[in-house]
């Protein structure tokens, strides 16, 4: 695999449907690209490219405007927003960017666009995008709140005819190319790509923000975000999203009729989540929420840890691994029935919290016990006693402080190791390989699920039901 | 006592600050929710210290600190006092984990801070009155304990306590930069408010004791330890020796706010070294703890002995007193001695240690007078013998726990304890008033 890595490492410039950018890291459209001031710093920092927030008839934005869902101590997991478009003058930005595109001529300056859906309004911001500098246009048909009540934004992307034929306008006067930006608010993603595809758009970008209400203010029983005593659904974003976008920019990815080159976006704030995204068929990638929490400084680590994997994979360019998970996904149709694993503990890591037994008794199939030093052998659930029955033992112990005056204790407590009838065991017979034990168990590689040759040759659910017969 | 004095509150400020609430949230996040945890199987009162923990997290404070009041009714002083290190906090898996244990007892601190502030109250699990009275000697944690597990029970209960106020040790005992005399005190009023009586100055003797026992079907004994052993040397008796105990309560309740001059503190156990970190506190000039053992034989917890070392305490190790030489009213000097492993004098190590203080800590006594005089209740080296799972002593009318069936433990230890005695009662009351 080693072939092909210059000595100067990996190369991470891309071009992306006929836009050359020196990486593959583009800040999406959003606060982060509200102006020209902070579109250059954002280049200065390492950002390949960016799109601009999205201009059209300038609007007004509420106060305030964003929430958040923090879990577990942990701020913004999910963010979300009911801001609508740029809120500066059209003639402001496009002067920006001309400003930006002077300076910064390697860097890819895309202009996102959202005007009413009329012909001439189109062609006009068509025009007066590209006349003042950008590389690209994004046409945004996702926006979820808002736009849409004006019949923009996702009114757009949920209907395949509009989103056809605004694509079609803007291609008859587009000279750069057209990136069609794809909303996530509909039940199935392709047919929007598809409409895309046929009105001749160079490329797509997805996913846009997900309806949503994060949460309730339970003083004041108001939603968030709070605008004088009212709220309304905004889009949601930030780490949270991350799967649904894999899996809708897969979907667009592995269908034929809709097949584009895509920018990824959702959820992504380290060079991990960007190069699973360039693995499921993206050409580039576009961040919005990492950004506006930790500022611009995090592309410097997407960069050098991305090299650095691609290096040790011996990826020379983008290009060498976009896609090459795709094959890899699959229906459920076509998985091997005959495969087994089981959950195997490793009684030199585990700590004993027994969250494993727990999760397997109440949450799995029964067959996680704390009985390695006695106790039943292997076998049905009724000869082992239930969670319950522990935790009642426990409860009827008496327990006392060690004082090492009284009592020959090793002075500190004890530190040392888990004791081994807090190690819990799998009866591997009864074992289904669901995988929820090594979910949960919270010291890594502790929990290791290990094949179990079954001496049968793989089957398919489909291979199996092929001559009508359905077994188990 | 219900308010620190000035001087006390500012010298004896808390060791473990208290949690701010996010930085609450976030270490209770940090608990893993263990299944029946090591650490609630650590806890001698059984918290469930996952359970209140997650309560926490979840911002239901309210339904955190009754959690950890179902299983232990001190849960405040606890939370402050216990010795977490070797208990709870000391069985946490996060000790495996190359990590730091999770704080249980600051968390447990604040749910319960929570609680008071809000003007929490305890809940009676049982609604009315029904027939059966106990008497519990002493009012220290392992009566309350009791009392507090009869009264929510639904019994008439009465606490005779020699001191003027209640709470044993946990009031006049354990260092106030853990726990402040009025913290302990705030915790008691809610015991009080369950209809708990509480007979203040009288010292319980033989002749009280057959009173008590016609008038009560069941008497709980958490009469804690005496007086702590003097110092058997010449000069011992001077005015200039003081008792750890008796030094401890004394600043406690601010009959004390100063010393002066250098400390000698004789022995070191976890007494000796509340004495020490006091003596510095208050303003000795120099404490030097004078133990006649090696270090690794020193009863105090390992914690304890950083702790005194971070205050400036010094240690003596293998040093025995020989004798107080005084001038007067004034002492002068500790004469010592250095002593080898089998603790006898090395020839010419004679040295005198200046000091204007001496303070014992070698030990309490057991209450043996008062024990003895239990009719039917078999002692063991000065300890009651109790049946441990119903603090049963050998006779059925007496129930006993705390430091004088323990020989001197914990407060939670003496919490578990009358909590155990008082289910018990529960139980043949019951069964005796069908
Ligand atoms: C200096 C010191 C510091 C300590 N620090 C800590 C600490 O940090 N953490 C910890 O967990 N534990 C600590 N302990 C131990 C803890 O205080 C005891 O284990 C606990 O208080 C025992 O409770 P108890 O109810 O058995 O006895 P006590 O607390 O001793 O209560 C007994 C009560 O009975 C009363 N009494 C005795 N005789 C009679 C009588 N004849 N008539 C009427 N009343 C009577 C006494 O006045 C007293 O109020 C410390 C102990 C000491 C001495
Ligand atoms: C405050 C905010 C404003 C946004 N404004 C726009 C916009 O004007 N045009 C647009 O196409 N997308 C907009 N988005 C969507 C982002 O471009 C992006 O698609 C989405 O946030 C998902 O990426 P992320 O998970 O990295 O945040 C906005 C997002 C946020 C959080
Ligand atoms: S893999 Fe699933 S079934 Fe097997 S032990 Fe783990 S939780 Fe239980
Ligand atoms: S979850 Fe992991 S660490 Fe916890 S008891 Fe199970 S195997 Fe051990
Ligand atoms: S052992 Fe530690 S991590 Fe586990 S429940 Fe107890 S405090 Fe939480």
């Amino acid at each position: 695999m080693s072939e092909g890595v210059s000595d100067r490492g990996p190369n991470l410039a891309v071009n992306f449907a006929g836009i050359a950018s020196p990486n593959p890291f583009w800040l999406a459209s959003a606060p982060p690209t509200n102006c020209g001031e902070q579109v250059m710093r954002a280049f200065d920092a390492g950002w390949g490219g960016a799109v601009w927030k999205t201009i059209g008839e300038q609007v007004t934005n509420t106060a305030s405007r964003y929430s958040s869902i923090d879990w577990e101590g942990r701020r913004m997991m999910g963010f979300n927003n009911i801001e609508l478009i740029s809120d500066r003058p059209l003639e402001v930005n496009l002067r920006e960017i001309t400003e930006v595109k002077k300076r910064y001529p390697k860097n890819a300056v895309i202009a996102s666009l959202m005007v009413e859906s009329k012909r001439e309004a189109w062609h006009r911001i068509v025009q007066q995008a590209e006349d003042a500098g950008s590389d690209g246009l994004e046409l945004n048909f996702g926006c979820p709140h808002g736009m849409s009540e004006r019949g923009m934004g996702s009114a757009v992307g949920q209907v395949p005819e509009y989103a056809e034929m605004i694509t079609a306008w803007v291609k008859e006067k587009a000279r750069t190319p057209v990136i069609v930006k794809l909303t996530p608010n509909i039940s199935d993603i392709r047919v929007i790509a598809r409409a895309a595809k046929r009105a001749g758009a160079d490329a797509v970008s997805a996913i846009n923000t997900i309806n949503s209400i994060t949460g309730i203010d339970l003083d004041t029983l108001t939603p968030r975000p709070n605008v004088d005593g009212k709220s309304s659904h905004g889009g949601y974003c930030g780490p949270a999203v991350k799967p649904i976008a894999l899996n809708m920019v897969q979907q667009v990815a592995g269908d034929a009729e809709g097949a584009l080159p895509i920018s990824g976006i959702g959820g992504i704030a380290t060079w991990r989540d960007a190069a699973e995204f360039f693995l499921l068929g993206c050409g580039t990638v576009q961040v919005c929420t990492a950004a506006m929490h930790y500022g611009y400084r995090i592309v410097e680590d997407m960069i050098e840890g991305l090299e650095g994997w691609m290096s040790e994979k011996g990826f020379a360019s983008i290009e060498d691994f976009r896609g090459r998970s795709l094959p890899r996904v699959t229906e459920w149709k076509h998985l091997n029935l005959n495969y087994k694993i089981v959950a195997r503990i490793d009684e030199a890591k585990c700590i004993g919290c027994d969250l494993c037994y727990i999760a397997c008794w109440d949450g799995a199939h029964q067959c996680i016990h704390r009985d390695r030093i006695s106790g039943p052998v292997d076998g049905p659930v009724e000869l082992h006693p239930p969670p319950p029955a522990l935790e009642a033992a426990t409860r009827a112990t008496i327990a006392v402080t060690p004082i090492p005056k009284l009592d020959a204790v090793s002075r500190n407590g004890s530190k040392n190791v888990t004791p081994i009838e807090r190690i819990p065991r799998v009866d591997e017979t009864e074992c289904v390989g669901c995988n929820l034990c090594s979910l949960v168990c919270p010291v890594e590689e502790c929990i290791t699920m290990v094949e179990v040759p079954t001496g049968l040759a793989p089957e398919t659910w489909e291979e199996r039901t092929r001559g009508g017969v359905v077994r188990g | 006592m219900r308010e620190q004095h000035p001087i006390i509150a500012e010298r004896f400020r808390d060791l473990h600050p208290p949690f701010a609430p996010q930085a609450a949230v976030v270490e209770a996040n940090r608990c893993l929710n263990c299944f029946d945890a090591p650490c609630t199987a650590a806890c001698p009162t059984h918290i469930d210290v996952p359970k209140f923990i997650k309560k926490i997290a979840s911002g239901n404070l309210n339904g955190s600190a009754r959690t950890i009041l179902d299983a232990n009714v001190l849960g405040a002083s606890c939370s402050r006092v216990c010795p977490v290190d070797v208990l709870c906090e000391g069985a946490c898996v996060m000790n495996h984990h190359n990590e730091q244990p999770i704080e249980i007892g600051r968390l447990q601190r604040f749910a319960m801070d929570a609680f008071h502030a809000r003007g929490g109250k305890l809940t009676k699990k049982f609604e009315g009155r029904r027939e059966g009275k106990v008497a519990c000697i002493g009012a220290g944690p392992a009566s309350l304990a009791c009392a507090a597990e009869l009264a929510q029970q639904g019994f008439a209960v009465t606490v005779f306590e020699r001191r003027p106020l209640p709470g044993g040790l946990n009031t006049y005992g354990v260092a106030e930069y853990k726990l402040p005399a009025w913290s302990s005190l705030r915790e008691i009023e809610l015991i009080e408010e369950l209809g708990v009586e509480f007979r203040f100055g009288v010292e319980i003797d033989a002749e009280k004791l057959a009173e008590i026992e016609r008038d009560f079907d069941f008497v709980f004994i958490g009469v804690g330890l005496g007086a702590g052993h003097g110092l058997k040397v010449p000069g011992g008796d001077h005015s200039g020796v003081v008792d750890a105990l008796g030094f401890i309560a004394a600043y406690k309740t601010a009959k004390i706010t100063h010393t002066a001059g250098k400390v000698a503190v004789i022995g070191a156990g976890n007494t000796a070294i509340d004495a020490a970190n006091a003596a510095l506190r208050l303003g000795a000039e120099e404490v030097s703890i004078v133990y006649r053992r090696k270090r690794e034989s020193m009863s105090a917890f390992e914690f304890e002995y950083e702790h005194a070392k971070q205050e400036g305490a010094r240690f003596l190790w293998q040093t025995m007193p020989v004798r107080v030489s005084a001038d007067g009213g004034m002492l002068e000097f500790l004469d010592c001695t250095r002593v080898d492993d089998a603790l006898r004098p090395v020839a010419g190590s004679e040295f005198s240690l200046a000091c204007d203080l001496i303070i014992t800590a070698v030990g309490q006594s057991p209450l043996v007078e008062l024990l003895e005089s239990l009719k039917g209740v078999a002692l063991d080296k000065g300890r009651v013998v109790v049946e441990p799972r119903t603090g049963q002593t050998t006779n059925p009318k007496y129930f006993a726990g705390g430091d004088c069936v323990n020989g001197g433990r914990e407060v939670v230890d003496a919490v578990a304890d009358g909590k155990r005695a008082a289910i018990a009662m529960v139980h043949e009351l019951e069964a005796a008033y069908v």
